[in-house]
């Protein structure tokens, strides 16, 4: 089995810390991963507002792509494509679930690729880094890696909308824990909270202002008011919208409101001992606090 | 005509579109348009309903009669952010925001959306961009957007940007893949014109 990385054109610029932890973290835990080659844009949410089936393309070019890195040779071996980006990761999860169910979908697909003399990627499987960490490497295996236990954090996981809904099976649409249970192995405490799951807004932010900030001004209020002293995101760009726009929420809505919001791939490699740089967090806007910010060594209970 | 402001509030039977339901149902993952048993739970999970001119409700309902123009000129379609929750929710497993897509396409293939109203635009540059380049530059698409939508908003947004460059999180370098020519190839090679004849050929007048 193969592990291939496909960062999407987020990861390139707000989210490069997200690229850097992620990459940071399978090599600290010695998973090897390598990123696919002339990737292109997955054809996420506004994409699929202007063409479907070109949407549909781009990500079947991406999983072709992928099929071609590992198997171009013949051999059969098994491709997982891994998508940090909640909107990729939707984007070619869908892709996938339309190929499927809908045979002229599927027709139309296939003879373009055979076009672009890009083979039908039948078996190529789509993964987000929470499942791989959770299901793939395992928790116990995450915790003997710890060097620094997060035990003075107490995160709101924040999973937002598209990883989970609709297509996803690897945790609950409506109760998602893996990212509680991730962070939880590396020593930190997870607050129980009731937005999880809600939209951030995406794009609102930058076009309809007024409307962005108030949705993310609700949940960065509910985190705080249920005892988090950080967010942990898993995408790009519920990670820009809660960060990057806190000083506006804060002057919008009269209240001062300072909490670091980072990708759950940044806090595992705090847990690990990585460097600040290694990580992506000195491009944080809010930054993360820790006590004890050495690195050092302490024996962890394996459970 | 002018009648002193005095307005017909409700249409005629006549003045729906009554091919318009069919053509939106006929889009994979809208099939299930017709199972709708207005309960509301869309419009009472959906966290944008209170900001939107029709709630995703009424916006099934009207798809259903026939009120064509009014769903394609109304602010809900672009408003959905497309985050799921109405989908996940629906007791009829109606795939509600593939309908809100297909309504936007729609749209934006009959250029009825507001001028200048921004997420339209965001939508159709960012097609632009990955048409030609294969890859989206969030510098390039937002300097384009704001240009295209309201010049204003970027000079409000010019602290916000000079920050994030000082931050190594965005920059005006043009993204792209290598081979163009094979995504070029690959987008020709699909064409919705089935999808869009649809539309065009059901316009009223």
């Amino acid at each position: 089995m193969k592990y291939l990385h496909y960062p999407g054109c987020s990861l390139q610029s707000t989210g490069r810390g997200y690229k850097e932890s992620l990459t940071a973290v399978f090599d600290a835990l010695d998973v090897p991963i390598e990123e696919l080659r002339d990737w292109n844009c997955c054809g996420a949410t506004v994409y699929m507002s202007i063409d479907e089936h070109r949407a549909f393309a781009l990500a079947a070019r991406n999983l072709a792509l992928a099929e071609q890195q590992v198997n171009g040779n013949g051999g059969g071996e098994a491709t997982h494509l891994v998508a940090p980006c909640s909107a990729c990761y939707l984007a070619l999860t869908k892709a996938r679930r339309y190929v499927d169910e809908y045979s002229d979908v599927k027709h139309k697909i296939a003879s373009a690729l055979d076009s672009a003399d890009l083979p039908f990627p039948g078996q190529v499987e789509v993964r987000h880094p929470l499942d791989i960490f959770c299901h793939d490497i395992g928790l116990p295996a995450i915790t003997a890696r710890v060097r620094r236990p997060l035990t003075e954090l107490r995160v709101a996981c924040y999973y937002g909308c598209q990883i989970i809904r609709p297509y996803a099976d690897f945790d609950d649409q409506y109760n998602p824990t893996s990212m509680d249970r991730l962070l939880q192995a590396l020593g930190a405490e997870t607050v129980d909270w009731p937005l999880k799951t809600r939209c951030c807004g995406g794009s609102l932010t930058g076009t309809v202002e007024e409307v962005g900030l108030r949705l993310n001004y609700i949940l960065l209020k509910e985190a705080i008011r249920n005892g988090a002293n950080a967010i942990a995101t898993a995408c790009p760009l519920c990670q820009f919208n809660l960060e990057c726009f806190q000083d506006r929420i804060s002057r919008r809505f009269e209240e001062q409101l300072n909490l670091p919001v980072v990708y759950f791939t940044q806090l595992m490699g705090v847990g690990f001992g990585l460097s600040e740089r290694e990580l992506g967090l000195k491009r944080l806007f809010v930054p993360l606090k820790l006590d004890r910010p050495e690195t050092r060594e302490v024996a962890h209970a394996v459970t | 005509m002018n009648n002193g402001g005095i307005t017909r509030t409700i249409k005629y039977e006549g003045e729906l579109d009554h091919m318009f339901a069919d053509k939106i149902a006929s889009v994979p993952g809208n099939e299930r348009l017709y199972n709708c048993i207005q309960c509301g739970t869309c419009s009472g999970t959906c966290p944008l309903s209170i900001y939107m001119d029709y709630t995703p409700r009424r916006i099934i309902a009207m798809t259903r009669a026939g009120f064509r123009d009014e769903v394609l000129r109304s602010f809900t379609i672009w408003l959905c952010a497309s985050c799921y929750s109405c989908t996940a929710e629906c007791p009829k497993e109606i795939r509600i925001t593939d309908i809100m897509y297909a309504l936007k396409r729609c749209a934006i293939q009959e250029g009825v959306h507001r001028r200048r109203f921004p997420i339209p635009i965001l939508a159709r540059e960012f097609f632009r961009l990955v048409f030609r380049q294969g890859r989206n530059s969030e510098g390039r698409l937002l300097l384009r957007l704001y240009l295209k939508s309201n010049p204003f908003l970027m000079l409000k947004n010019a602290i916000l940007g000079l920050r994030l460059f000082g931050k190594g999180r965005i920059s005006m370098r043009r993204e792209s893949i290598e081979n163009r020519q094979q995504l070029k190839v690959l987008l020709d090679a699909v064409n919705e014109s089935d999808f869009r004849e649809s539309f065009t050929a059901g316009r009223q007048t």
